[in-house]
């Protein structure tokens, strides 16, 4: 047991390194995620026929291909015609293009979940498009939005293992060092399975405590 | 420009692999269809047995449900696959595979089940019991079977997730599509173009499944379900 | 006076509490085979948790329920005592993945083990009976409020009870529909059947009451016929009632 224990606290170092590399990706890809798939879901909103079309497409197509054979495909790709691309920067950009079709839907859903008459009600108040997205579209959808993106962000950071296959120094390959000189494979994954819950289960809960919060108040109600 | 064009010319390595391609996408096809039976079984069990089992049983399935959903798949494979054989268990890449994606497969579809054995409403209860229904004819057949409806979209996602995830199956090296793409392309060193053949076959398999189970769901609607 | 062994339901000093609220303050009263009681009074008074007492959805605090021969909150037959009592509430309960047959026949097969062709057979003429012949192959959303109330009816009533609850099977409904629902009721009540209802529908209680029942805070403040309730009350608590129900409603009494 102590070996045990002694064996988590000199891999822990390692661990948190990995953790780190893990957690910069995921960071990277929301925010990448987050901005394209907000430009994406406004094309798909009030774009023209062919962004739309566009948009249609690519969620079709970045929805379907499997994660890891994406990040296979950018980390592959470019080098073939003479770009070269790290394995960390193809993890992030594979990742990320899944992400934006994801979170595109997702903010779609968002702005749809305002009801018509919300909108009509603005206009008649002789506000424009973008203060009615401003004033009354985004205030209301947040509290919509929350719950799939936590579920997205979760999506996300345990996908960011799938680095592990370009050989992304991330908290999965970390362990597998670690295993490869100390044969203790169930101590070392235990210790990585209770990291990424950590990560997920635990960011999950504090936003599901930020949606309860923006919840109190309620739609509609003046406060004061 | 020209070189991008040439790096597309795929149909060559396509048509020279084709056995290869079509044992990879065989296996991963079966490898979907049972992880899907047996994971929407046992993520049911599991989904009873967190809503109407008694204490111990119900603290176990929420464990069980919230550690898998909480991890990745990929660490939860690593684990059978090198952790196991520690203990004396040595499971080939195949078994793992199948084991691994289920028992991932499960929690997901539990969890899916336990929303909707939640929405089913107390009135649904209340006739069941004032016919003199016992609690589990109840649960079998008036809760389950209106639960498993509201699951059928969750379901389906479910079903594309899985057959997008045992592309997973190349890292530990069981036959399915990708892993098999890897044999090609370790030979002919074409590894984007092989990928790229693989992302059309995933491509084309994912819209048709999608296309095929709305056609079933819209066969089978119910009224008032969705 | 209240003889168990003569009356089919006897009701007898029922208490019950949720957490502080005193819900049923010592109710007590019978009702004989063939019989139909109507309780009335203001809404949160307790009138709903009678019923949802006598087959034991709620588990009283105190007093006793007697069916038959049979204790009802002490018996260890639960299920075999509600295959006694039929029961319809406000928001109808029908089974939203069954069809109107399927309802009517899933008692049958799976409480009362009827062959399958047999409970087909005993659920057509039951839909018959509520008048539901064309709507046998319909789900619950496509059906009216009306319609999937007198579904409900039909489903409680092969179950061949001996005793039909209803909880203010009206209320849920709009205006139009309740007639078809109220007149089920009354054919039923014409042909025997003992029902205990409560109700705002005080048309339907002056038609086909034996006794109205005012209940009012978890205690029973006036029973008496129909004719008497409305022409003389003697609380005047009930007379308050009844008045504002009249202007709620209008006057009840007419076919």
């Amino acid at each position: 047991m102590s070996a045990r224990l002694e064996l988590i606290r000199r891999s822990l170092p390692a661990l948190l390194g990995g953790t780190v590399i893990t957690i910069q990706m995921t960071v990277l890809i929301l925010l990448f995620g987050v901005f394209f798939g907000l430009i994406f879901a406004f094309g798909q909103v009030y774009g023209n026929k062919p962004i739309r079309w566009f948009v249609n497409i690519y969620e079709k197509l970045f929805r379907s291909i499997p994660e890891l054979v994406l990040l296979l495909l950018v980390f592959y790709g470019p080098p073939s015609i003479g770009i070269r691309i790290s394995p960390f920067n193809a993890a992030v950009l594979g990742l990320s293009l899944r992400a934006t079709a994801y979170m595109s839907q997702i903010f779609r859903g968002t702005f749809k979940s305002v009801g018509s008459d919300q909108i009509t009600a603005a206009y008649s108040l002789g506000m424009g498009k973008y203060k009615t997205f401003l004033f009354v579209i985004l205030p209301q959808a947040i509290r919509v939005f929350i719950p799939p993106f936590a579920n997205e962000y979760a999506i996300i950071l345990k996908d960011t293992s799938l680095a592990y296959a370009l050989g992304v120094a991330e908290l999965l390959r970390q362990g597998q060092y670690i295993i490869a000189v100390a044969y203790d494979p169930l101590t070392i994954f235990l210790v990585i399975a209770v990291i990424y819950f950590i990560l997920t289960f635990g960011v999950t809960r504090l936003l599901k405590l930020l949606e309860n919060k923006l919840k109190i108040p309620g739609i509609g109600v003046e406060i004061g | 420009m020209l070189e991008v064009l040439t790096e597309f010319m795929i149909i060559d390595i396509f048509v020279r692999n084709f056995g290869r391609f079509m044992s990879g996408l065989r296996f991963t096809i079966t490898l979907t269809l049972v992880v899907m039976f047996l994971g929407t079984i046992l993520g049911v069990i599991l989904a009873l047995g967190r809503s109407y089992g008694i204490k111990p049983i119900s603290w176990f399935c929420t464990a069980y449900i919230e550690i898998i959903r909480g991890t990745p798949m990929l660490a939860q494979l690593f684990i059978l696959y090198f952790a196991l054989p520690a203990y004396g268990i040595r499971l080939s890449a195949v078994a793992v595979a199948y084991l691994g994606f289920t028992l991932n497969c499960a929690a997901y579809q539990a969890e899916y089940t336990r929303v909707s054995i939640e929405s089913v409403g107390a009135d649904q209860y209340k006739s069941a019991y004032s016919l003199g229904m016992k609690r589990w004819q109840t649960i079998l057949f008036i809760v389950l079977p209106q639960a498993v409806r509201w699951s059928i979209p969750a379901w389906t996602n479910e079903f594309i997730y899985i057959l997008k995830y045992t592309s997973l199956a190349y890292i530990i090296g069981a036959p399915d599509l990708m892993t098999q793409g890897k044999f090609i392309a370790s030979r002919n060193y074409q590894f984007f173009r092989v990928y790229l053949i693989a992302a059309i076959i995933y491509l084309i398999i994912v819209l048709l499944s999608t296309w095929i189970i709305d056609k079933i769901e819209k066969k089978f609607k119910i009224p008032g379900f969705g | 006076m209240e003889d168990k062994n003569r009356s089919l339901l006897n009701i007898i000093d029922l208490k019950k509490s949720f957490g502080d609220n005193l819900v049923l303050d010592g109710i007590s009263f019978s009702l004989d085979t063939g019989e139909n009681k109507v309780i009335i009074g203001p809404s949160g008074t307790g009138k709903s948790t009678v019923l949802n007492c006598v087959n034991r959805l709620v588990v009283p605090d105190g007093g006793e329920i007697w069916l038959e021969d049979t204790e009802i909150i002490s018996c260890n037959n639960i299920n075999e005592i509600r295959q006694e009592i039929g029961y319809v509430f406000q928001g109808f309960g029908l089974f939203h993945h069954l069809t109107a047959l399927r309802n009517v026949m899933l008692g049958l097969i799976r409480v009362k083990k009827v062959p399958k062709k047999e409970a087909k057979e005993q659920a057509i003429a039951k839909l018959e009976q509520v008048g539901l012949l064309d709507v046998l192959d319909s789900y619950p959303a496509q059906l009216s409020g009306g319609q999937k109330q007198r579904v409900a009816i039909a489903r409680a009533l092969a179950m061949e009870p001996k005793l039909m609850l209803f909880d203010e099977p009206t209320s849920a409904l709009d205006p139009e529909l309740i007639g078809e629902v109220l007149n089920v009721m009354k054919n039923l009540a014409r042909e025997g059947m003992t029902m205990l209802v409560v109700t705002h529908e005080m048309g339907f209680a002056r038609a086909v009451s034996d006794e109205i029942i005012f209940m009012e805070k978890g205690k029973i403040v006036e029973k008496s016929s129909p004719e008497k309730m409305f022409k003389q009350p003697e609380n005047p608590r009930t007379r308050e009632f009844l008045f504002k129900l009249d202007e709620l409603y209008g006057k009840g009494g007419e076919e």
